[in-house]
């Protein structure tokens, strides 16, 4: 009778289960369906819905969503917004859009209108959606545990005032941005006191000003992504604690334009990275601690200029090859350790076949000092009188750092 | 210009040892760059630091010492009924050609080989114009000066200006005026010396990265531009042009 008893609860449990499972609708919406309007789907879906949005053009006011749903385009529906509003706004949690294209989304120099704009929610996921021609691409406003995978974000402003960020994340935790594509945009990611994020494989290229921006942002990882050909390069400040690895920063050129920038950047670690044909490989300015190491820079103008602001810097196995200048600095004294780099125009020699130099290498030369100051001096590089100077400065230092060297210079490229 | 003189002027050049010397030394310096350096553009750094230096001061020096060489053979020249126009072009393009084909044996080939690449053709045609510069201006400082050793060391006085004073002079103009706008200045100024010109020109091309930057931007938006390309090329010519001008109405006039 006992077991009677709880065999009859056990069922009554599942079949609540089951009950409750089955309660999670999934509405149709298109031409051929009952309901042809995004807005009224969702006004008709409870929490944990599924709105299967099927292809066609949808010309609606804002598509709210307060409720948690899984909005989901089978094969690319088009949400227009006719450059008049916001396209689509997030105030609930657990929310998934999948498979959109948005485009023409609202301009506002006092708003900041999105694509897709995330207030407050926690467990919003926007995949492999095509973002076309908006303001702000992908908007997180006070966001926690959100995942942005797979979007190809494009826009066609002619200057940083007519369009927004691409990926925006302010005041955000814990957010995954995978592979998305950026071009065009203002800065392709730009993350405002976000912690603990991951970004990883994403290409921000051509876009205005930078193609990664953080500032406040501990914490957080960047693998994998390439940066390239945007307006001002990559520029990262007052940061804790981050990791970037295996990223290719890749030409961006112009006279303030880097790489990548770091300003007041402590207790991270730069590692793997890729710097080529870039105006400014690493630009440095008050960062302290930073692990510089195994990163390869080639044929950049400057590759690392390091200000004498930055303390304990350790920068070693990082391999720079035909770049105009290896290290730049603007004074003398210097706390940062340079060992066991590969400089291709060590000129130096290894007589007990270890690999490692026996004279140490500087990489500061006159002529790099002199430009920093006079930058029209550059017309006269490669002159043999600059030539001249530059090896007569070698013999004895006088105007270059004495104490800027590496005391490890490798023969060999380190792998 | 007459076709005989050429011809004899070219192949009596052909067969001096010095050309020929000039020419190995030229071919065994390129060859050692280009297969001791794997990355070109680094290659071609090391080889323009030789062509910049070496070129000028060959072209110069030689075609001097050749010219005072063929006094008696000019004199013998000018008593036949040829105009003396003739004679004095024929010569300079004697040796303009003999020294551009020492050059291109010795640096063309071998960049075009190993760094066949818009900056190996950079280098090569900004070589081939200063020797034709270089042996023009020796035509004038040769025809001006009768005393054979006053004009070889005028030559080599000449071949160190252009080569580190120049550049010395204007270093030291860019820190007495450092404050002042005069990157548009320093590129009118190193208008007035060819091998400053080549050198610019190439570095566009093998420090593209650095010359993006700030007044990078400036040489990038004279040289960059069809105009400054064409007004850099005029120049060129110019020098090749003017001094045998000169030359040539001085020759004319001249009491041998």
């Amino acid at each position: 009778m006992k077991n009677f008893l709880f065999f009859i609860l056990i069922t009554c449990v599942y079949s609540c289960m089951v009950v409750g499972t089955t309660r999670a609708a999934t509405i149709h919406v298109g031409k051929q369906h009952a309901i042809s309007s995004i807005i009224r789907a969702i006004a008709k879906a409870k929490n944990g819905d599924t709105i299967m949005v099927h292809g066609g053009l949808y010309q609606e006011e804002n598509i709210l969503i307060t409720k948690s749903l899984s909005l989901i385009g089978i094969d690319h529906p088009v949400i227009d917004a006719q450059k008049k509003h916001e396209s689509v706004s997030i105030e609930a949690n657990h929310v998934t859009i999948k498979g959109f294209t948005i485009k023409n989304s609202g301009h506002s120099s006092i708003k900041d209108i999105a694509a897709i704009k995330v207030y407050n929610g926690r467990h919003v996921s926007i995949q492999n959606n095509i973002l076309d021609n908006n303001f702000f691409g992908i908007y997180l406003q006070n966001a926690k545990n959100c995942h942005i995978e797979n979007n190809r974000l494009k826009t066609y402003g002619e200057t940083e005032r007519l369009v927004g960020n691409g990926i925006h994340a302010w005041k955000s935790d814990s957010i995954t941005i995978l592979n998305n594509e950026i071009a065009g945009h203002r800065d392709g990611i730009y993350l405002e006191f976000v912690t603990h994020t991951q970004v990883d494989r994403n290409v921000a290229q051509n876009n205005l000003r930078y193609g990664l921006h953080f500032m406040f942002s501990h914490d957080n990882q960047y693998h994998y992504n390439t940066f390239k050909a945007n307006g001002a390069g990559v520029a990262v400040m007052y940061t804790q604690r981050v990791r970037m690895e295996h990223n290719i920063f890749e030409e961006n050129w112009g006279d303030a334009t880097y790489g990548l920038l770091l300003k007041d950047i402590t207790d991270s670690h730069i590692q793997h990275n890729t710097f080529v044909r870039n105006t400014t490989g690493i630009f440095m300015e008050g960062s302290n601690r930073v692990q510089i190491q195994q990163n390869s820079f080639e044929n950049n103008g400057w590759a690392i200029k390091i200000f004498t602001s930055c303390m304990h810097n350790t920068l070693s196995r990082n391999t720079f090859i035909q770049n105009t200048f290896d290290v730049a600095t603007n004074g003398g004294k210097m706390t940062n350790t340079f060992t066991g780099n590969y400089w291709d125009n060590y000129e130096g020699y290894d007589l007990n076949k270890d690999g490692i130099g026996d004279v140490p290498h500087h990489p500061v030369s006159l002529f790099s000092m002199l430009v920093e100051r006079y930058p029209a001096a550059m017309l006269l590089f490669r002159s043999f009188m600059v030539t001249l100077f530059d090896r007569s400065e070698k013999m004895i230092p006088s105007l270059t750092p004495e104490n800027l060297k590496d005391e490890e210079p490798l023969m060999k490229p380190a792998t | 210009m007459n076709n005989k003189i050429i011809k004899y002027v070219i192949s009596d050049l052909l067969r001096n040892r010095t050309i020929l010397f000039y020419t190995l030394v030229l071919l065994a310096l390129s060859l050692s760059i280009f297969l001791m350096e794997d990355n070109t553009d680094k290659g071609i750094a090391s080889m323009l630091q030789l062509v910049l230096f070496v070129v000028p001061l060959v072209c110069i020096v030689f075609s001097t010492i050749y010219l005072y060489n063929s006094t008696e053979f000019i004199a013998l020249l000018v008593s036949q009924p040829l105009k003396r126009q003739r004679i004095w072009l024929s010569i300079f393009i004697g040796l303009a050609v003999a020294m551009a084909f020492a050059f291109f044996v010795g640096v063309g080939i071998p960049t075009f080989i190993f760094a066949y690449s818009l900056s190996g053709v950079t280098l090569v045609i900004g070589g081939l114009l200063l020797s034709l510069i270089f042996v023009s201006i020796a035509m004038w400082t040769a025809v001006r000066i009768r005393d054979k050793s006053k004009g070889i060391g005028l030559a080599i006085i000449l071949w160190l200006y252009f080569a580190l004073i120049f550049d010395a002079m204007l270093l030291f103009i860019l820190f007495q005026f450092a404050d002042y706008p005069i990157e548009k200045m320093m590129i009118a100024v190193s208008m007035l010396n060819p091998i400053d010109i080549s050198r610019i020109l190439i570095l566009l091309e093998i420090d593209l990265s650095a010359m993006m930057g700030y007044t990078g931007a400036i040489f990038r938006d004279f040289f960059g531009t069809h105009i400054g390309m064409l007004i850099t090329w005029l120049v060129m010519f110019l020098w090749t042009a003017l001094p045998l001008l000169f030359a040539t109405r001085y020759f004319k006039k001249k009491d041998l």
